[in-house]
């Protein structure tokens, strides 16, 4: 489904295409480049709803010689370039727009060097997310960011978009657990941002690459922290009868100074869901349900877990610990599948993402239902509430007419109550094109200048993933190719 | 249509019209680091940020602060509700802004003896301490150090806890700085969670200054730990106490003898000593004053070059008596990107003239 406007653009530009790609292929060989229809279909949409341009030639580099060759190429020809993970984005970042070339990182997925004693592993963007950490538990280690794609999404995603994921509570988010980047520059140029030694000295050129969505550079390679194993894991699932009070214990949990390593909550729509879909034992009558993680060492996470215990029962709420890692899998079953679990709801959904103060969760949450109930939609809630990061998810069918306008209008005013109470646009979705336009919302025009002059120091021709993340009027001058196919306001 | 937040805050403003849109300034603070990237030339004007705390929330865990707040005072007041930031404050620490025991400042900041303090800002009477409940383990006696918010997010070195609290640079979730054009600039957002456009904290920390004006900070704050203790083994592998003690916040090491700091719960501290051998509770050695940056694995092939060091095992800045001779080279590639970076934010080269991220 679309939001935005079809590309209007056709097929106007055959020649010059044509001689691009014949420069790719040259460059690449013919088993690297595709530019059939099919390739090109598969490339043209993420996993969000934005899909208003087309994919050009897509390019499957397995080296950084063969990406520098890609960014020569694109520069000789005038094109825009766009990275590509695997997809699973949520905000448009990796939908194109105009027809730019696509530099996918599929066959770029080899996990280069481990090196345990430093606890660093050098690994290609292609990587899985969940592969490295399958690849490294035998040595008592994993990768921390772990968003729920994690089967699916890559490393190299993960950098472009900073991410999350539940554990990112205690552990931080990406750019804590990226110490290098080779990234190929739209020069064609290869630098290494960062360093395994302590303190690189320069700029931290590094933390401004991780999270620019795809605008800065293609990562080559990327050295991420590795983090030990928790000796002991404990998670419990607490239960109550009203969001507030579920609300009041993830404040009353962080208030006595303890981090969990994840808080997450769904209420009860989300609960029955996820029943119907996998029964993971989750308390259908609840109102809402907290699923609260600790870990540490085996004394010091057994204090924690009676803590939280506790200060669940003193806010009315019922406690299971899970006993053994079966149960405690299946608990997490439960909260990873709750997407999957929305299909039985309505056929489609939007995936909404915004900050809040933990303080205004349940005022933030009761607008939630009250704007959803207005536009006659169905939210699911389920989300991180260690940091109020708030998931609504709206159900709806989209072959309802008119279904698209008043999800996009719910979507609108959910952003507009969140930043009003002090939150932000997204916490780990990004901008992308989804958000782009409401970035004034957030900033004034001298902090979008100041994050332009900042993509700027990295492709001063804006040739990578044009149009993104920065409203047109901050934006210096995307290549040509885009101005034709750029589409209007995200939300119509 | 909703609008961004306006800033209202006076102080900040004020420190935004007195920089304004031209001449060379340069921002100072507590002084402690001011040789870090060379000094700036002499003739340039000088700023102070605003000082004070503008809004702590402890259910947050968040604290805007200004600037020009001492780290000192800033963790006081935050002891007050149990937690602290990843700022370096000098206090039960060897490292950084402050001496172990205040016999001088390793800078020659203009504080002798580390008696008396710049100006008394926040703190009463002056005693070296501001109450006693900002230090989290009262293990060593320290003077209350100059250092500043806005200074040590300038220079972005850790403290010596960086192995467990985690790195300074991860503790900022928003500046508002002045930029090069006079205009007061919001980056990051306030939760501590964000990833609403570019990363633009993560360029001003420890840009030394040449970027932008830093006036205001919000920081994730963090629980200090139940229990906290420096444990001293001799005769030890340091990896080997790494890899073992697993609520080490730091490990050092100085060529013969480690000092461990354990942090957590109680019983977990006792845990972890109870796997080593006798482990007396002794804070580490003072540190010299050179800082080199190495990977952690190298750090057991150091040579003579350094004189006395001692080195943050796990992390890789090794505290030594002499310059580094030999740092890591900063291949012309990224010298260019640092250089593009300072000529957009900064054409005219009006902040920090004649200091440089590239000479630490």
């Amino acid at each position: 489904m679309r939001l935005g406007r079809r590309n209007r653009q056709g097929g106007a530009r055959h020649d010059r295409t044509d001689r691009c790609v014949a420069d790719l292929v040259g460059a690449l060989g013919p088993e690297r480049v595709r530019a059939d229809g099919a390739a090109r279909h598969l490339a043209s949409a993420d996993a969000s709803m934005f899909s208003d341009g087309t994919a050009g030639p897509v390019c499957f580099p397995d080296s950084t010689e063969h990406v520098q060759a890609v960014m020569r190429v694109a520069a000789s020809h005038d094109r825009a370039v766009l990275p590509r993970g695997a997809g699973s984005g949520l905000s448009g970042g990796a939908a194109p727009l105009g027809d730019p070339i696509v530099v996918s990182t599929t066959r770029m997925n080899r996990v280069l060097e481990v090196d345990a004693e430093d606890r660093v592993a050098w690994v290609q963007p292609g990587v899985v997310n969940l592969d490295l950490s399958r690849q490294v538990a035998p040595l008592g280690l994993h990768f921390a960011p772990d968003p729920s794609s994690q089967q699916v999404c890559t490393i190299g995603g993960n950098v472009a978009n900073n991410s999350g994921g539940p554990h990112c509570l205690a552990y931080g988010v990406t750019s804590a657990h990226v110490l290098a980047v080779e990234v190929v520059l739209s020069s064609g140029e290869a630098v290494v941002l960062g360093g395994l030694d302590a303190e690189p000295s320069g700029y931290d050129l590094r933390g401004a690459f991780v999270g620019s969505e795809g605008m800065f550079g293609i990562a080559t390679k990327i050295a991420v922290r590795l983090t030990p194993d928790p000796e002991s894991i404990k998670t419990l699932l607490l239960s109550f009868d009203s969001v507030a009070d579920a609300a009041a214990t993830v404040g009353a949990v962080i208030a006595s100074g303890l981090v969990p390593a994840a808080v997450e909550m769904m209420d009860q729509r989300c609960v029955a869901a996820v029943e119907d879909f996998v029964q993971a034992g989750y308390p259908r009558e609840a109102a809402a349900v907290l699923l609260i993680e600790v870990d540490g060492l085996s004394r010091g996470v057994e204090a924690d877990t009676r803590k939280v215990a506790e200060i669940g029962r003193a806010h009315g709420g019922n406690v299971r610990v899970a006993a053994d890692e079966e149960e405690r899998a299946l608990l997490w079953k439960g909260r990873k599948s709750a997407f999957g679990a929305i299909a039985r709801v309505a056929p489609d959904y939007y995936l909404h993402d915004t900050v809040v103060p933990r303080s205004k969760l349940v005022e933030v949450l009761k607008a939630v239902y009250e704007i959803v109930d207005r536009h006659d939609l169905v939210a699911v809630n389920v989300f991180h509430a260690g940091d109020g990061n708030l998931h609504p998810l709206l159900a709806y069918d989209s072959r309802q007419p008119g279904a698209n306008e008043r999800v996009a209008a719910a979507g609108q005013e959910i952003l507009e109550v969140s930043l009003a109470v002090g939150g932000v646009l997204s916490g780990e979705h990004g901008i992308g094109v989804e958000k782009r336009d409401f970035m004034e919302f957030q900033f004034t025009a001298a902090d979008l200048e100041q994050q332009a002059l900042l993509r700027r120091s990295f492709d001063p021709h804006c040739r990578l993933n044009p149009g993104k993340v920065l409203p047109s009027a901050h934006s210096c001058a995307d290549v040509a190719s885009l101005s034709a196919s750029r589409p209007d306001g995200v939300w119509g | 249509m909703i609008t961004p937040p306006v800033i209202d805050d006076e102080a900040l403003l004020a420190f935004a019209a007195e920089i304004g849109p031209r001449d060379p300034v340069v921002v100072r603070g507590g002084g402690t680091q001011w040789d870090v990237g060379g000094a700036p030339n002499g003739d340039v004007r000088e700023v102070r940020a605003p000082s004070g705390i503008v809004e702590y929330r402890p259910d947050e865990m968040t604290v805007c602060v200004r600037a020009g707040t001492t780290v000192a005072e800033l963790h006081a007041a935050l002891a007050e509700n149990g937690q602290r930031t990843a700022l370096p404050d000098g206090s039960g620490l060897p490292d950084g802004s402050g001496l172990p025991d205040g016999s001088g400042w390793p800078d020659g900041s203009g504080w002798p003896d580390g008696s008396g303090l710049p100006d008394g800002s926040g703190l009463p009477d002056g005693s070296g301490r501001p109450d006693g409940s900002g230090l989290p383990d009262g293990s060593g006696p320290c003077g209350s150090s100059p250092s500043t918010v806005g200074g040590a997010i300038a220079v972005g070195r850790s403290p010596v806890t960086r192995l467990g609290d985690g790195h300074l640079r991860d503790a900022v979730l928003q500046l508002h700085y002045v930029a090069a054009d006079g205009r007061l600039v919001t980056a990051g957002g306030p939760t501590v969670k964000n990833v609403s456009g570019f990363d633009m904290c993560r360029i001003l920390v420890g840009s030394l200054g040449t970027l932008g004006c830093i006036g205001d900070v919000i920081l994730r704050t963090r629980p200090i730990p139940e229990h906290e203790q420096w444990a001293k083994l001799d005769d030890i592998e340091p990896q080997i106490v790494l890899n073992t003690v697993k609520t080490a916040t730091a490990v050092l090491w100085d060529g013969s003898a480690v000092w461990a700091r354990l942090a957590g719960h109680q019983v977990d501290v006792e845990d972890d000593l109870a796997r080593l051998p006798d482990a007396p509770e002794t804070p580490p050695p003072e540190l010299p004053p050179f800082r080199w940056s190495r990977r952690p694995k190298d750090l057991y092939r150091l040579g003579e070059e350094t004189g006395r060091f001692v080195a943050e095992i796990g992390v890789g800045v090794v505290h030594c008596e002499r310059p580094d001779p030999d740092p890591p080279p900063i291949p012309a590639g990224v010298a260019a990107l640092n250089r593009r970076v300072r000529d957009l934010f900064d054409p005219d080269r009006r902040f920090n003239p004649g200091r440089s991220v590239e000479r630490t």
